[in-house]
Protein backbone atom coordinates (compact mmCIF):
# COMPACT_ATOMS: atom_id res chain seq x y z
CA UNK A 1 0.00 0.00 0.00
CA UNK A 2 1.05 3.55 -0.58
CA UNK A 3 2.20 5.54 2.43
CA UNK A 4 -0.65 8.04 2.15
CA UNK A 5 -3.23 5.29 2.12
CA UNK A 6 -1.57 3.67 5.14
CA UNK A 7 -1.70 6.91 7.14
CA UNK A 8 -5.33 7.36 6.15
CA UNK A 9 -6.13 3.78 7.25
CA UNK A 10 -4.30 4.31 10.55
CA UNK A 11 -6.21 7.48 11.40
CA UNK A 12 -9.59 6.17 10.24
CA UNK A 13 -9.09 2.76 11.89
CA UNK A 14 -7.97 4.24 15.20
CA UNK A 15 -10.75 6.80 15.45
CA UNK A 16 -13.38 4.32 14.30
CA UNK A 17 -12.23 1.77 16.85
CA UNK A 18 -12.17 4.43 19.56
CA UNK A 19 -15.80 5.35 18.83
CA UNK A 20 -16.71 1.66 18.73
CA UNK A 21 -14.80 1.24 22.00
CA UNK A 22 -16.81 4.01 23.69
CA UNK A 23 -20.00 2.25 22.64
CA UNK A 24 -18.62 -1.14 23.68
CA UNK A 25 -17.74 0.20 27.12
CA UNK A 26 -21.24 1.63 27.41
CA UNK A 27 -22.72 -1.79 26.52
CA UNK A 28 -20.45 -3.30 29.16
CA UNK A 29 -21.55 -0.85 31.87
CA UNK A 30 -25.20 -0.98 30.86
CA UNK A 31 -25.33 -4.80 30.89
CA UNK A 32 -23.56 -4.78 34.26
CA UNK A 33 -26.17 -2.36 35.58
CA UNK A 34 -29.05 -4.45 34.25
CA UNK A 35 -27.55 -7.59 35.82
CA UNK A 36 -27.54 -5.73 39.14
CA UNK A 37 -31.13 -4.51 38.52
CA UNK A 38 -30.02 -0.88 38.07
CA UNK A 39 -30.61 1.57 35.23
CA UNK A 40 -27.01 2.31 34.29
CA UNK A 41 -25.25 5.28 32.68
CA UNK A 42 -26.34 7.13 29.51
CA UNK A 43 -24.78 6.10 26.19
CA UNK A 44 -22.23 8.93 26.06
CA UNK A 45 -20.82 8.24 29.55
CA UNK A 46 -17.41 6.69 28.61
CA UNK A 47 -16.71 9.55 26.18
CA UNK A 48 -17.62 12.16 28.80
CA UNK A 49 -15.32 10.47 31.31
CA UNK A 50 -12.41 10.83 28.88
CA UNK A 51 -13.28 14.45 28.03
CA UNK A 52 -13.41 15.31 31.71
CA UNK A 53 -10.03 13.69 32.41
CA UNK A 54 -8.56 15.66 29.49
CA UNK A 55 -9.52 18.89 31.28
CA UNK A 56 -8.08 17.96 34.66
CA UNK A 57 -4.73 18.60 36.25
CA UNK A 58 -1.85 16.13 35.77
CA UNK A 59 -0.32 15.39 39.15
CA UNK A 60 3.29 14.25 39.00
CA UNK A 61 4.30 12.12 41.99
CA UNK A 62 7.54 13.37 43.56
CA UNK A 63 9.26 9.98 43.27
CA UNK A 64 8.09 9.15 39.73
CA UNK A 65 10.44 8.86 36.75
CA UNK A 66 8.74 11.61 34.76
CA UNK A 67 9.49 10.62 31.17
CA UNK A 68 8.70 6.94 31.55
CA UNK A 69 5.63 7.72 33.62
CA UNK A 70 4.10 10.05 31.03
CA UNK A 71 5.22 8.45 27.76
CA UNK A 72 4.19 4.84 28.42
CA UNK A 73 0.41 5.46 28.10
CA UNK A 74 1.05 7.03 24.68
CA UNK A 75 3.22 4.11 23.54
CA UNK A 76 0.54 1.69 24.71
CA UNK A 77 -2.09 3.58 22.75
CA UNK A 78 0.13 3.58 19.67
CA UNK A 79 0.47 -0.20 19.91
CA UNK A 80 -3.29 -0.61 20.17
CA UNK A 81 -3.82 1.74 17.19
CA UNK A 82 -1.43 -0.21 14.96
CA UNK A 83 -2.96 -3.55 15.99
CA UNK A 84 -6.53 -2.49 15.25
CA UNK A 85 -5.58 -0.84 11.97
CA UNK A 86 -3.86 -4.02 10.81
CA UNK A 87 -6.90 -6.05 11.82
CA UNK A 88 -9.33 -3.76 9.96
CA UNK A 89 -7.23 -3.50 6.80
CA UNK A 90 -6.59 -7.23 6.57
CA UNK A 91 -10.24 -8.01 7.19
CA UNK A 92 -11.54 -5.62 4.57
CA UNK A 93 -8.86 -6.17 1.92
CA UNK A 94 -7.93 -9.85 2.01
CA UNK A 95 -5.08 -9.54 -0.49
CA UNK A 96 -3.14 -7.00 1.57
CA UNK A 97 -0.78 -8.26 4.22
CA UNK A 98 2.45 -10.15 4.57
CA UNK A 99 3.59 -13.53 5.83
CA UNK A 100 3.45 -13.57 9.62
CA UNK A 101 1.15 -10.59 10.13
CA UNK A 102 -0.93 -12.65 12.56
CA UNK A 103 2.16 -12.83 14.79
CA UNK A 104 2.77 -9.08 14.44
CA UNK A 105 -0.82 -8.39 15.54
CA UNK A 106 -0.30 -10.64 18.57
CA UNK A 107 2.83 -8.67 19.47
CA UNK A 108 1.04 -5.34 19.05
CA UNK A 109 -1.75 -6.49 21.34
CA UNK A 110 0.88 -7.31 24.00
CA UNK A 111 2.31 -3.77 23.91
CA UNK A 112 -0.42 -2.07 26.04
CA UNK A 113 0.17 -4.62 28.82
CA UNK A 114 3.95 -4.11 28.64
CA UNK A 115 3.67 -0.32 28.76
CA UNK A 116 1.25 -0.62 31.67
CA UNK A 117 3.92 -2.55 33.56
CA UNK A 118 6.60 0.02 32.69
CA UNK A 119 4.41 2.99 33.59
CA UNK A 120 3.38 1.46 36.90
CA UNK A 121 7.00 0.70 37.75
CA UNK A 122 7.99 4.28 36.84
CA UNK A 123 5.29 5.80 39.06
CA UNK A 124 7.12 4.79 42.24
CA UNK A 125 4.03 3.71 44.13
CA UNK A 126 4.03 0.45 46.14
CA UNK A 127 0.46 -0.35 45.10
CA UNK A 128 1.35 0.22 41.46
CA UNK A 129 4.45 -1.95 41.67
CA UNK A 130 2.39 -4.75 43.21
CA UNK A 131 -0.06 -4.37 40.35
CA UNK A 132 2.81 -4.37 37.85
CA UNK A 133 4.17 -7.62 39.23
CA UNK A 134 0.72 -9.19 38.96
CA UNK A 135 0.23 -7.88 35.42
CA UNK A 136 3.57 -9.40 34.45
CA UNK A 137 2.61 -12.82 35.79
CA UNK A 138 -0.77 -12.57 34.10
CA UNK A 139 0.90 -11.74 30.78
CA UNK A 140 3.15 -14.80 31.15
CA UNK A 141 0.17 -17.01 31.91
CA UNK A 142 -2.28 -16.09 29.13
CA UNK A 143 0.03 -15.61 26.14
CA UNK A 144 0.85 -19.33 25.78
CA UNK A 145 -2.73 -20.71 25.50
CA UNK A 146 -3.73 -17.75 23.29
CA UNK A 147 -0.91 -18.49 20.85
CA UNK A 148 -1.77 -22.20 20.74
CA UNK A 149 -5.42 -21.30 20.08
CA UNK A 150 -4.28 -19.08 17.21
CA UNK A 151 -2.26 -22.04 15.84
CA UNK A 152 -5.43 -24.15 15.77
CA UNK A 153 -7.13 -21.59 13.54
CA UNK A 154 -4.05 -21.42 11.33
CA UNK A 155 -4.02 -25.21 10.86
CA UNK A 156 -7.72 -25.17 9.98
CA UNK A 157 -7.27 -22.52 7.30
CA UNK A 158 -4.41 -24.00 5.33
CA UNK A 159 -1.38 -23.33 7.50
CA UNK A 160 -0.70 -19.72 6.57
CA UNK A 161 0.32 -17.06 9.09
CA UNK A 162 -1.46 -14.37 7.05
CA UNK A 163 -4.67 -12.95 8.52
CA UNK A 164 -6.04 -12.41 5.02
CA UNK A 165 -5.63 -16.13 4.34
CA UNK A 166 -7.24 -17.10 7.68
CA UNK A 167 -10.28 -14.91 6.93
CA UNK A 168 -10.47 -15.85 3.24
CA UNK A 169 -10.38 -19.59 3.87
CA UNK A 170 -13.17 -19.22 6.44
CA UNK A 171 -15.34 -17.15 4.12
CA UNK A 172 -14.95 -19.66 1.28
CA UNK A 173 -15.29 -22.78 3.41
CA UNK A 174 -16.71 -22.94 6.93
CA UNK A 175 -15.75 -21.05 10.05
CA UNK A 176 -13.05 -22.43 12.36
CA UNK A 177 -15.73 -22.38 15.05
CA UNK A 178 -17.67 -25.10 13.18
CA UNK A 179 -15.41 -27.90 14.41
CA UNK A 180 -14.64 -29.50 17.77
CA UNK A 181 -11.10 -28.17 17.96
CA UNK A 182 -12.34 -24.76 16.82
CA UNK A 183 -14.88 -24.55 19.64
CA UNK A 184 -12.26 -25.58 22.20
CA UNK A 185 -9.75 -23.08 20.86
CA UNK A 186 -12.40 -20.33 20.79
CA UNK A 187 -13.30 -20.90 24.44
CA UNK A 188 -9.62 -20.84 25.43
CA UNK A 189 -9.06 -17.64 23.45
CA UNK A 190 -12.18 -16.03 24.96
CA UNK A 191 -10.84 -16.56 28.49
CA UNK A 192 -7.41 -15.28 27.43
CA UNK A 193 -9.09 -12.16 26.01
CA UNK A 194 -10.84 -11.71 29.34
CA UNK A 195 -7.43 -11.66 31.01
CA UNK A 196 -5.97 -9.39 28.31
CA UNK A 197 -8.73 -6.87 28.97
CA UNK A 198 -8.06 -7.06 32.72
CA UNK A 199 -11.68 -7.84 33.57
CA UNK A 200 -12.92 -9.90 36.51
CA UNK A 201 -12.01 -12.77 37.23
CA UNK A 202 -8.56 -11.69 36.00
CA UNK A 203 -8.46 -8.05 37.19
CA UNK A 204 -5.93 -8.66 39.98
CA UNK A 205 -3.58 -6.08 38.43
CA UNK A 206 -5.93 -3.25 39.41
CA UNK A 207 -7.96 -5.00 42.12
CA UNK A 208 -9.56 -1.87 43.56
CA UNK A 209 -10.48 -3.35 46.94
CA UNK A 210 -6.96 -4.66 47.63
CA UNK A 211 -4.43 -2.33 46.02
CA UNK A 212 -6.42 0.86 45.26
CA UNK A 213 -6.30 1.17 41.47
CA UNK A 214 -3.24 -1.09 41.11
CA UNK A 215 -1.14 -0.22 38.08
CA UNK A 216 -3.08 3.01 37.45
CA UNK A 217 -2.92 4.32 41.04
CA UNK A 218 -0.69 7.34 40.33
CA UNK A 219 -2.18 8.42 36.99
CA UNK A 220 -4.46 11.44 36.81
CA UNK A 221 -5.83 13.79 34.18
CA UNK A 222 -4.85 13.41 30.49
CA UNK A 223 -2.52 10.37 30.93
CA UNK A 224 -5.38 8.56 32.67
CA UNK A 225 -7.68 9.55 29.79
CA UNK A 226 -5.19 8.01 27.34
CA UNK A 227 -5.09 4.82 29.41
CA UNK A 228 -8.89 4.69 29.47
CA UNK A 229 -9.08 5.21 25.71
CA UNK A 230 -6.51 2.45 25.12
CA UNK A 231 -8.58 0.10 27.22
CA UNK A 232 -11.79 1.05 25.40
CA UNK A 233 -10.06 0.44 22.05
CA UNK A 234 -8.91 -2.97 23.24
CA UNK A 235 -12.44 -3.73 24.43
CA UNK A 236 -13.58 -3.21 20.83
CA UNK A 237 -10.49 -4.68 19.15
CA UNK A 238 -10.14 -8.01 20.96
CA UNK A 239 -13.69 -9.21 20.13
CA UNK A 240 -12.92 -8.23 16.52
CA UNK A 241 -9.70 -10.27 16.80
CA UNK A 242 -11.73 -13.28 17.97
CA UNK A 243 -14.21 -12.83 15.11
CA UNK A 244 -11.33 -12.57 12.64
CA UNK A 245 -9.60 -15.71 13.81
CA UNK A 246 -12.50 -18.01 14.68
CA UNK A 247 -15.79 -16.63 13.33
CA UNK A 248 -15.15 -15.82 9.70
CA UNK A 249 -13.94 -12.23 9.84
CA UNK A 250 -15.59 -8.81 9.76
CA UNK A 251 -17.24 -7.56 6.57
CA UNK A 252 -18.62 -4.10 6.00
CA UNK A 253 -20.68 -4.65 2.83
CA UNK A 254 -24.23 -5.93 2.45
CA UNK A 255 -25.88 -8.37 4.85
CA UNK A 256 -22.62 -9.64 6.39
CA UNK A 257 -22.46 -6.29 8.28
CA UNK A 258 -25.39 -7.44 10.35
CA UNK A 259 -23.82 -10.86 10.96
CA UNK A 260 -20.52 -9.24 12.01
CA UNK A 261 -22.34 -6.85 14.35
CA UNK A 262 -24.32 -9.69 15.96
CA UNK A 263 -21.13 -11.72 16.50
CA UNK A 264 -19.43 -8.64 18.02
CA UNK A 265 -22.28 -7.90 20.42
CA UNK A 266 -22.62 -11.56 21.46
CA UNK A 267 -18.91 -11.82 22.31
CA UNK A 268 -19.04 -8.48 24.16
CA UNK A 269 -22.05 -9.49 26.24
CA UNK A 270 -20.46 -12.88 26.93
CA UNK A 271 -17.34 -11.15 28.28
CA UNK A 272 -19.50 -8.82 30.39
CA UNK A 273 -21.52 -11.68 31.81
CA UNK A 274 -18.36 -13.61 32.71
CA UNK A 275 -17.14 -10.51 34.50
CA UNK A 276 -20.39 -10.09 36.38
CA UNK A 277 -20.81 -13.65 37.60
CA UNK A 278 -17.33 -14.46 38.87
CA UNK A 279 -15.18 -13.55 41.85
CA UNK A 280 -11.61 -12.35 41.42
CA UNK A 281 -8.95 -15.08 41.29
CA UNK A 282 -5.66 -14.79 43.13
CA UNK A 283 -2.64 -14.44 40.87
CA UNK A 284 -1.35 -17.96 41.65
CA UNK A 285 -4.81 -19.40 40.99
CA UNK A 286 -5.02 -17.70 37.62
CA UNK A 287 -1.51 -18.82 36.68
CA UNK A 288 -2.49 -22.40 37.54
CA UNK A 289 -5.76 -22.01 35.65
CA UNK A 290 -4.04 -20.86 32.46
CA UNK A 291 -1.09 -23.23 32.54
CA UNK A 292 -2.60 -26.41 33.93
CA UNK A 293 -6.16 -26.17 32.62
CA UNK A 294 -6.34 -24.01 29.50
CA UNK A 295 -2.98 -24.94 27.96
CA UNK A 296 -3.81 -28.70 27.94
CA UNK A 297 -7.22 -27.91 26.44
CA UNK A 298 -5.55 -25.79 23.78
CA UNK A 299 -3.01 -28.57 23.10
CA UNK A 300 -5.88 -31.06 22.80
CA UNK A 301 -7.54 -28.78 20.27
CA UNK A 302 -4.23 -28.51 18.41
CA UNK A 303 -3.92 -32.29 18.29
CA UNK A 304 -7.49 -32.72 17.08
CA UNK A 305 -6.95 -30.08 14.40
CA UNK A 306 -3.76 -31.80 13.21
CA UNK A 307 -5.49 -35.20 13.07
CA UNK A 308 -8.46 -33.70 11.24
CA UNK A 309 -6.16 -32.07 8.71
CA UNK A 310 -4.08 -35.24 8.22
CA UNK A 311 -7.10 -37.46 7.50
CA UNK A 312 -9.30 -34.81 5.91
CA UNK A 313 -11.97 -34.79 8.65
CA UNK A 314 -13.47 -31.30 8.63
CA UNK A 315 -15.46 -31.47 11.88
CA UNK A 316 -12.51 -32.41 14.12
CA UNK B 1 -20.72 26.52 28.24
CA UNK B 2 -17.20 25.66 29.33
CA UNK B 3 -16.49 22.03 28.27
CA UNK B 4 -14.32 21.36 31.32
CA UNK B 5 -17.09 22.12 33.79
CA UNK B 6 -19.78 20.52 31.65
CA UNK B 7 -17.93 17.19 31.50
CA UNK B 8 -17.00 17.45 35.18
CA UNK B 9 -20.68 17.74 36.04
CA UNK B 10 -21.56 14.73 33.90
CA UNK B 11 -18.90 12.43 35.32
CA UNK B 12 -17.98 12.70 38.99
CA UNK B 13 -15.47 10.13 40.26
CA UNK B 14 -15.88 9.78 44.02
CA UNK B 15 -13.21 8.80 46.52
CA UNK B 16 -14.56 7.95 49.94
CA UNK B 17 -12.55 9.07 52.98
CA UNK B 18 -13.52 7.77 56.38
CA UNK B 19 -12.12 10.33 58.80
CA UNK B 20 -13.28 8.58 61.95
CA UNK B 21 -16.95 7.85 61.24
CA UNK B 22 -19.16 5.33 63.04
CA UNK B 23 -19.98 3.62 59.69
CA UNK B 24 -23.57 4.85 59.69
CA UNK B 25 -22.93 7.47 57.00
CA UNK B 26 -20.79 4.97 55.05
CA UNK B 27 -23.72 2.56 54.87
CA UNK B 28 -25.98 5.36 53.64
CA UNK B 29 -23.42 6.22 50.97
CA UNK B 30 -23.44 2.63 49.75
CA UNK B 31 -27.22 2.96 49.55
CA UNK B 32 -26.64 5.42 46.69
CA UNK B 33 -25.10 2.66 44.57
CA UNK B 34 -27.99 0.22 45.04
CA UNK B 35 -30.87 -0.15 42.52
CA UNK B 36 -33.13 2.18 44.54
CA UNK B 37 -30.97 5.27 43.92
CA UNK B 38 -28.34 4.16 41.35
CA UNK B 39 -26.24 7.31 40.97
CA UNK B 40 -24.35 5.74 38.05
CA UNK B 41 -27.26 7.15 36.02
CA UNK B 42 -25.57 10.54 36.47
CA UNK B 43 -22.08 9.20 35.82
CA UNK B 44 -21.11 9.08 39.49
CA UNK B 45 -18.89 6.12 40.37
CA UNK B 46 -16.59 5.17 43.22
CA UNK B 47 -12.88 5.00 42.37
CA UNK B 48 -10.04 3.39 44.27
CA UNK B 49 -7.37 6.06 44.02
CA UNK B 50 -7.47 9.73 45.13
CA UNK B 51 -5.57 10.66 41.95
CA UNK B 52 -8.66 9.75 39.90
CA UNK B 53 -11.10 11.54 42.18
CA UNK B 54 -13.24 14.59 41.44
CA UNK B 55 -15.06 14.39 44.75
CA UNK B 56 -13.67 13.63 48.21
CA UNK B 57 -16.53 12.23 50.23
CA UNK B 58 -15.54 12.81 53.87
CA UNK B 59 -17.49 11.11 56.64
CA UNK B 60 -16.88 11.34 60.34
CA UNK B 61 -15.41 13.80 62.77
CA UNK B 62 -11.85 14.60 61.73
CA UNK B 63 -9.73 13.12 64.52
CA UNK B 64 -6.33 14.56 65.40
CA UNK B 65 -4.65 11.49 63.92
CA UNK B 66 -6.48 11.76 60.62
CA UNK B 67 -6.07 15.52 60.14
CA UNK B 68 -2.68 15.30 58.40
CA UNK B 69 -3.81 12.38 56.27
CA UNK B 70 -6.93 14.21 55.15
CA UNK B 71 -4.88 17.23 54.08
CA UNK B 72 -2.44 14.94 52.27
CA UNK B 73 -5.34 13.22 50.49
CA UNK B 74 -6.76 16.54 49.37
CA UNK B 75 -3.38 17.61 48.02
CA UNK B 76 -3.06 14.29 46.16
CA UNK B 77 -6.24 14.77 44.14
CA UNK B 78 -6.13 16.34 40.69
CA UNK B 79 -7.87 19.73 40.76
CA UNK B 80 -10.66 20.79 40.34
CA UNK B 81 -11.81 18.65 43.25
CA UNK B 82 -14.93 19.05 45.36
CA UNK B 83 -15.08 18.11 49.03
CA UNK B 84 -18.35 16.80 50.44
CA UNK B 85 -18.79 16.64 54.20
CA UNK B 86 -21.33 13.93 54.89
CA UNK B 87 -23.17 13.84 58.22
CA UNK B 88 -23.34 15.89 61.40
CA UNK B 89 -19.85 14.82 62.54
CA UNK B 90 -18.10 16.04 59.40
CA UNK B 91 -20.08 19.29 59.52
CA UNK B 92 -19.65 20.36 63.13
CA UNK B 93 -18.30 17.36 65.02
CA UNK B 94 -21.79 16.29 66.19
CA UNK B 95 -21.90 14.58 69.56
CA UNK B 96 -18.09 14.34 69.60
CA UNK B 97 -17.53 18.11 69.86
CA UNK B 98 -14.94 18.95 72.51
CA UNK B 99 -13.92 15.32 72.93
CA UNK B 100 -10.21 14.71 73.59
CA UNK B 101 -9.41 13.02 70.30
CA UNK B 102 -11.14 15.46 67.93
CA UNK B 103 -9.22 17.82 65.69
CA UNK B 104 -10.61 20.86 63.86
CA UNK B 105 -13.73 20.63 61.66
CA UNK B 106 -13.29 19.01 58.25
CA UNK B 107 -13.80 22.25 56.32
CA UNK B 108 -11.24 24.08 58.46
CA UNK B 109 -8.74 21.28 57.85
CA UNK B 110 -9.26 21.50 54.10
CA UNK B 111 -9.19 25.31 54.02
CA UNK B 112 -5.85 25.22 55.81
CA UNK B 113 -4.26 23.79 52.66
CA UNK B 114 -6.57 25.35 50.05
CA UNK B 115 -8.56 28.48 51.03
CA UNK B 116 -10.60 28.32 47.81
CA UNK B 117 -11.74 24.70 48.11
CA UNK B 118 -15.29 23.91 47.01
CA UNK B 119 -16.97 22.33 50.04
CA UNK B 120 -20.52 20.95 50.21
CA UNK B 121 -22.18 20.18 53.54
CA UNK B 122 -24.80 17.47 54.03
CA UNK B 123 -26.35 17.54 57.53
CA UNK B 124 -28.02 14.53 59.15
CA UNK B 125 -27.11 11.62 61.38
CA UNK B 126 -26.93 9.85 59.01
CA UNK B 127 -28.14 12.00 56.08
CA UNK B 128 -30.71 10.42 53.77
CA UNK B 129 -29.51 9.37 50.30
CA UNK B 130 -31.90 11.98 48.85
CA UNK B 131 -30.03 14.66 50.82
CA UNK B 132 -26.72 13.51 49.32
CA UNK B 133 -28.17 13.63 45.80
CA UNK B 134 -29.39 17.17 46.62
CA UNK B 135 -25.83 18.02 47.62
CA UNK B 136 -24.63 16.80 44.22
CA UNK B 137 -27.23 19.04 42.53
CA UNK B 138 -26.01 22.03 44.56
CA UNK B 139 -22.43 21.18 43.65
CA UNK B 140 -23.49 21.26 39.98
CA UNK B 141 -24.98 24.72 40.53
CA UNK B 142 -21.76 25.87 42.16
CA UNK B 143 -19.75 24.50 39.22
CA UNK B 144 -22.07 26.39 36.85
CA UNK B 145 -21.33 29.60 38.77
CA UNK B 146 -17.60 28.91 38.58
CA UNK B 147 -17.83 28.22 34.86
CA UNK B 148 -19.68 31.52 34.36
CA UNK B 149 -17.14 33.41 36.47
CA UNK B 150 -14.09 31.95 34.71
CA UNK B 151 -12.51 34.66 32.53
CA UNK B 152 -12.92 34.05 28.81
CA UNK B 153 -9.65 33.78 26.88
CA UNK B 154 -9.16 37.12 25.15
CA UNK B 155 -7.09 37.54 22.00
CA UNK B 156 -4.04 39.69 22.76
CA UNK B 157 -4.38 43.22 21.38
CA UNK B 158 -2.21 43.90 18.35
CA UNK B 159 0.51 46.47 18.90
CA UNK B 160 -0.28 49.77 17.27
CA UNK B 161 1.77 50.42 14.20
CA UNK B 162 3.06 53.97 14.11
CA UNK B 163 1.84 55.93 11.13
CA UNK B 164 -0.76 53.40 10.03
Amino acid sequence: MAVGKMVFALILGSIGTLVLGFLAKWVDRKVTARVQWRVGPPWYQPAVDCIKLMGKETVMPAVAQGTGFLITPLVGMAGACVAVTMLWVMNLELGVGFVGDAIVVMYMFAIPALTTILGAAASGNPHASLGASREMKLLLSYELPLTIALLVAIIHTGGSFRIGQIVGAQQEGSMVFMSISGVLAFLVALLCVQAKLGLIPFDMAEAECEIMAGVYTEYSGPPLAVIFMTRFMLLAALPIFLITIFLGGVQLTGWPVLASLIKFVIILVLITLIRNTNPRLRIDQSLRFFWYMLTPVALLALGLALIGRQYGVGWL
Amino acid sequence: MNWKFWSLKKSLFVYHVNAGACNNCDIEILELLTPAYDVERFGIILVGSPRHADVLLVTGVCTRQVKKRLQELYLQTAKPCVVMCIGACALAQGIFAEAYHVGPCVDEVIREVDPNAIIAYVPGCPPKPEAMIMAVVKTWQKLDELAAAEPKPVAPALPEVAGA
